[in-house]
């Protein structure tokens, strides 16, 4: 039976290969060529870090970069403090679908569907556009991938440790703060962490809601892209990959960590 | 009912105001006449709807609708194979090769989409390994082939992990029954392992069309802008033409087909969980 089922599968190893092949030859090749010693950027002359140094003397990324990172800091610990208290409502209270189903819509809406919301809705509130437009903007979606992963979490959550602190008579704070946080602590990290790096790499939202004097490092990269490739451009793309990789890996160890202490 | 305000009010107020109310916004837009200088005047028509069938904008429809469809096929196509395959891996592996899947995904997308450019330009990788098979240049950058690769570089780990989720799902014991009473794997694919998992199917081509539908940065940067795709089209009446309420019209269409996908779901995982 099992040979039998084996036989028949092995086929399917060309196209599971084949997938990974796809997603990561592209990428392999851009790290590849950000160490580049040729100023063309498509045949090799060596290794070299010197794209590395002239990406630090770039005034518009550096602009660029702080712009992103005030905004990704900001919309993380506004999305992280809401998301995790709807998502421990949402647990504990919620009976409408309405609810839940505005906290999950971000996460599937298209984001130029958003983008475009937020724009009309800056402009009818005669809002101007600065980093807090894009910051609030992030929110929103950041706020979806929060709740989201929370939720997961309480939901296989012992609740026996909230009730025996209620039941000796401490205050739904007091509960709160020393009970359900700690138990909390792995998933609201994943989900603060998950929350960073999509507003760091966020492009399409930001480029809609952000003023054009404060470009945000996604907005910068677009426009960079869009004369055409550079050394300099693979330098800043490795050093982005590298980032979203440490943080997704430590993000999917963090809830691995919580599954086992659960 | 205190806990209930203090823990959900913030959340539930800060989403009514920057995504319901955004959203309504735009919903009422698209039956209004767009000013002179852009903006909104506040009289009614519905010239914004039948403006969807105007050749020029049908044209573009029906070529993202293409461009869109031929993605989400080829995704299918791959995907279905390696979420089987990780589906039967053992546990240490399934999650490694699962986080290989999400991880691409979790990155820049500008940068995932320039390497596509890196990849196929004149000079790149492709074209110089054509001609060193002595095959020639192609021009591959700046057409539909390119559109589609970079679409489908964007957006097919999203059609792996709900495929994953719901192949994982399955009694294995189904199919064993499937192949003691005689069936070929084949048989055995057709009429127990894909109709079973057809719910996952389906939220993958959800999460695969509908962002290649409103995508405007591949078309412009991998497609040279000569393809115009329903995304472009949609930023251009908001950045450009300042034709909010046409704009709105074709934000709705795009939602629309978001929710007429999401009902087939729903009555997909219905189905599904009734005849099990």
């Amino acid at each position: 039976m099992r040979r039998n089922g084996k036989q028949g599968n092995g086929w399917l190893r060309l196209p599971f290969w084949l997938t990974y092949v796809f997603l990561y030859v592209p990428i392999a090749v851009v790290v590849l060529m950000s160490f580049n010693q040729n100023k063309s950027p498509y045949s090799w002359g060596g290794f070299s870090l010197r794209w590395y140094g002239q990406l630090l003397e770039n005034e518009k990324i550096r602009e660029g970069l702080i712009n992103t990172l005030i905004v990704a800091f900001g919309s993380t610990v506004l999305s992280t403090v809401l998301g995790t208290l709807l998502a421990v409502g949402l647990a504990r209270y919620n009976k409408s679908r309405l609810v839940d189903a505005l906290s999950t819509m971000p996460a599937i809406l298209p984001d130029l569907v958003l983008a475009i919301g937020l724009l009309v809705f800056y402009a009818a509130v005669r809002m101007t556009l600065g980093l807090h437009s894009v910051l609030i903007a992030h929110t929103v979606f950041g706020m979806a991938f929060v709740t989201a992963v929370v939720r997961a979490r309480l939901s296989h959550a012992d609740t026996s440790m909230e009730e025996a602190s209620r039941d000796l008579g401490a205050t739904p704070l007091t509960t709160f703060m020393r009970i359900t946080l700690p138990t909390l602590a792995p998933g609201i990290l994943a989900g603060a962490l998950l929350a960073f790096t999509l507003s760091i790499d966020e492009f399409v939202i930001a480029f809609f809601t952000a003023a054009p004097t404060q470009p945000t490092l996604p907005i910068v990269i677009y426009s960079m892209v869009r004369f055409g490739v550079t050394p300099e451009i693979n330098a800043l793309a490795t050093l982005l990959l590298a980032v979203s990789f440490t943080v997704v890996i430590a993000a999917q160890r963090m809830t691995k960590l919580s599954e086992a202490l659960s | 009912m205190v806990g209930r305000l203090v823990t959900m009010g913030p959340g539930f107020g800060f989403l009514i105001v920057f995504l319901a109310v955004p959203l309504a916004l735009v919903l009422s837009y698209t039956v209004f006449r767009r000013g002179r200088f852009g903006g909104i005047v506040y009289e009614t028509t519905g010239e914004n709807f039948t403006r969807l069938i105007d050749p020029l904008y049908l044209d573009v429809v029906v070529g993202s609708v293409k461009l869109a469809t031929i993605t989400t096929l080829l995704a299918l196509l791959l995907a279905y194979p390696t979420a089987y395959m990780i589906a039967r891996l053992p546990a240490k592996w399934k999650v490694v090769a699962l986080v290989a899947v999400v991880l691409p995904f979790w990155t820049n997308f500008l940068i995932r989409t320039y390497a596509w450019i890196v990849l196929l330009n004149s000079e790149g990788l492709v074209n110089s390994g054509l001609e060193a098979l002595g095959l020639g240049k192609l021009e591959l950058l700046y057409s539909d082939g390119a559109i589609v690769a970079g679409l489908l570089y964007a957006y097919l780990p999203l059609m792996v992990l709900p495929l994953y989720s719901a192949i994982e799902r399955l009694d294995p014991q189904l199919r064993e029954a499937s192949a003691n009473l005689g069936a070929r794997p084949i048989r055995t694919f057709w009429s127990v392992t894909l109709p079973l998992s057809l719910p996952g199917v389906l939220t993958g081509c959800v999460f695969v069309f509908v962002p290649s539908l409103g995508n405007f940065v591949i078309p412009e940067l991998l497609g040279g802008g000569r393809r115009i795709m329903v995304g472009n089209l949609i930023r251009d009446q908001f950045l450009k033409a300042r034709d909010w309420p046409f704009g709105s019209v074709l934000a709705l269409s795009v939602i629309g087909v978001l929710v007429l996908l999401l009902f087939a779901q729903a009555w997909a995982s219905r189905r599904v969980g009734r005849d099990a």
